[in-house]
């Protein structure tokens, strides 16, 4: 069984129907692209697998369990995972504790226990610090860790978002345009960390991404959205010659 | 001379600390759900006559009476934030305001109806001799209310920083979608911060009762509205900023009291208010917002 199975997902907002007949199944180790002109739909995408929204129609199938309806907390525990367009970290949190709220869900101590400070607790909270160092190593940020995360610059702030994404275990990861105003170099580099990640973590990842050096880089397929329908899907190559998308980006 | 003005320094210490226990619920409950919850003031009405019945009618002893009018108030916390304000949860925040007015005069006519207009009078649970030093006397109440408040305060910021029920609530109020989508429960974080913020209520009742000695239903307006003035002096969302505050507005109201005129210290008290919020409109620990044009 495929580990994401999406059938006929739609929303309306009152009349406008932002997400049509939206289908997409995506296997274990997948890298999957979704591409779109601005306006398509493709963050709408993400907020009804997330849970932001709740669908109006469709289903939503994450490695056998149906997750239309739960809300997002529970959908992320549940192994779906994501970033932001707009880069959404704890400011005034430092870049370890970032990591550390998304470790939550998989440690367990009573609020008891820590107030009168058990070794239980003491041992979740150092096996916590022990997880999320592990994963900001991946990302390089483990010797800043404890710098606030709004010091960081842009395209640090870029990966600790990643980094804390990865932390809630998932398994499936959405990158939502993980590029965004990053250079060319710097965005080299994300390729090959969204490919480290997805060998060593072991998990699919979904990403939505303008940037065409990147989504023909490393996609291993795609789906195009327009006006929240999918317009054409396949090889990332043969879509992009598609004339209905370059019609689509670029009008008759 | 010095030993008055130590003297009252250290009363200032003392209902300043309430109204920094107090300040911390108005605070907190704003950093994460971003509404100011007026009903705050008579939740330590509530503990006041929550310790009056255990103690005066159910004859507890004194801890065990403390530990059920906490528990009342941490309780009620919670029931009002479920049944008044989780509704309204996505509502303009007028509404939630006015809703909290409401509540405010529920409880106040509620207890009205209970135990009548008349002031009941209250015997201190507390009996810790006073101590002189150096000429100056501190009352055993008010070394009860300084050890109280700094342990709590201490406990507090420990809770917040270290835990991870601490980190899921600053993750809340930092960003509530995001924290939400990273596994936390949102209900359940905002669920704990109102009886938090409503067991510091109680706390503050209990010392507040323990010093005025006389129980009425509209006992916790002022002390209410003054510890959201000392919130909003510290930079309302600001743990820290609730404490200091709340002691600083407590130093001042005594220190009015004592050497201008005890008509005019609340007087006194709000144009503090308003002459700290001309120079820092974002209170003295506020975060000053910056908006990139």
């Amino acid at each position: 069984m495929a580990l994401l199975e999406v059938n006929n997902l739609g929303i309306s907002f009152g009349g406008l129907r932002a997400v049509d007949n939206f289908n997409i199944t995506i296997e274990k180790g997948d890298l999957y692209g979704l591409i779109g002109p601005n306006g398509a739909g493709k963050t709408t995408v993400f907020n009804l697998l997330t849970g932001v929204y709740v669908p109006t129609d469709g289903s939503i199938v994450l490695d056998g369990v149906k997750l239309n309806g739960k809300p997002a907390h529970d959908i992320c525990k549940c192994g779906m995972a994501r970033t932001f367009q707009n880069i959404r970290l704890f400011d005034k949190m430092s870049v370890l504790d970032n990591v550390k709220t998304a470790l939550h869900n998989q440690v367990k101590y009573s609020l008891l226990s820590s107030i009168i400070r058990t070794p239980a607790y003491f041992n979740a909270e150092r096996n916590m610090d022990k997880k999320a160092i592990e994963i900001l190593k991946v990302f390089g940020l483990d010797r800043i860790c404890e710098y606030k995360a709004s010091n960081l610059p842009y395209g640090m702030q870029r990966k600790l978002e990643i980094a804390r994404a990865l932390a809630t275990n998932p398994k499936l990861l959405l990158l939502d345009e993980p590029a965004a105003g990053m250079n060319p170099t710097e965005t080299q580099e994300l390729m090959d960390m969204i490919r480290f990640i997805r060998d060593n973590f072991d998990i699919a990842v979904l990403l939505i991404e303008h940037d065409m050096n990147l989504v023909l880089g490393i996609c291993e397929q795609l789906k195009v959205l327009d006006y929240g329908r999918i317009i054409a899907e396949g090889d990332p190559v043969k879509v992009v010659n598609d004339p209905r998308v370059i019609t689509a980006y670029l009008g008759e | 001379m010095l030993t008055n003005i130590l003297e009252q320094l250290i009363n200032g210490l003392r209902t300043g600390s309430i109204y920094a226990l107090i300040a911390l619920g108005y605070t907190m409950v704003y950093g994460i759900a971003k509404m100011i919850n007026f009903a705050h003031g008579d939740i330590i009405m509530v503990g006041a006559y929550a310790l009056y019945v255990a103690v005066a009618l159910l004859h507890l002893p004194a801890i065990p009476a403390v530990i059920f009018t906490c528990v009342v108030c941490a309780v009620l916390g919670v029931i009002i934030e479920r049944i008044a304000y989780k509704p309204l949860r996505n509502a303009p925040r007028l509404a939630v305001l006015i809703t909290a007015i409401g509540v405010s005069y529920f409880l106040q006519s509620a207890s009205l109806i209970i135990f009548k207009a008349t002031p009941i009078p209250f015997q201190s649970i507390i009996n810790v001799d006073s101590i002189n030093i150096g000429g100056v006397t501190i009352s055993g109440i008010t070394i009860v209310t300084l050890v109280v408040t700094t342990i709590s305060m201490i406990i507090l910021t420990f809770f917040i920083n270290k835990t991870k029920a601490g980190s899921a609530m600053r993750a809340v109020s930092e960003d509530m979608g995001a924290a939400q989508l990273v596994g936390i429960n949102v209900n359940k974080t905002i669920t704990m911060t109102f009886a938090i913020g409503s067991f510091l209520a109680a706390v503050a009742g209990i010392l507040y009762i323990c010093q005025y000695q006389s129980l009425k239903p509209t006992m916790g307006a002022l002390p209410g509205i003054k510890a959201f003035v000392a919130a909003v002096l510290g930079g309302i969302g600001s743990i820290p900023g609730a404490m200091l505050g709340g002691i600083v507005l407590g130093i001042i109201e005594s220190f009015s009291k004592a050497f201008i005129s005890t008509e005019l210290s609340d007087a006194i008290v709000f144009s503090v208010l308003v002459i700290v919020l001309l120079v820092r409109p974002s209170g003295f620990l506020g975060k000053k917002k910056s908006e990139k044009v």
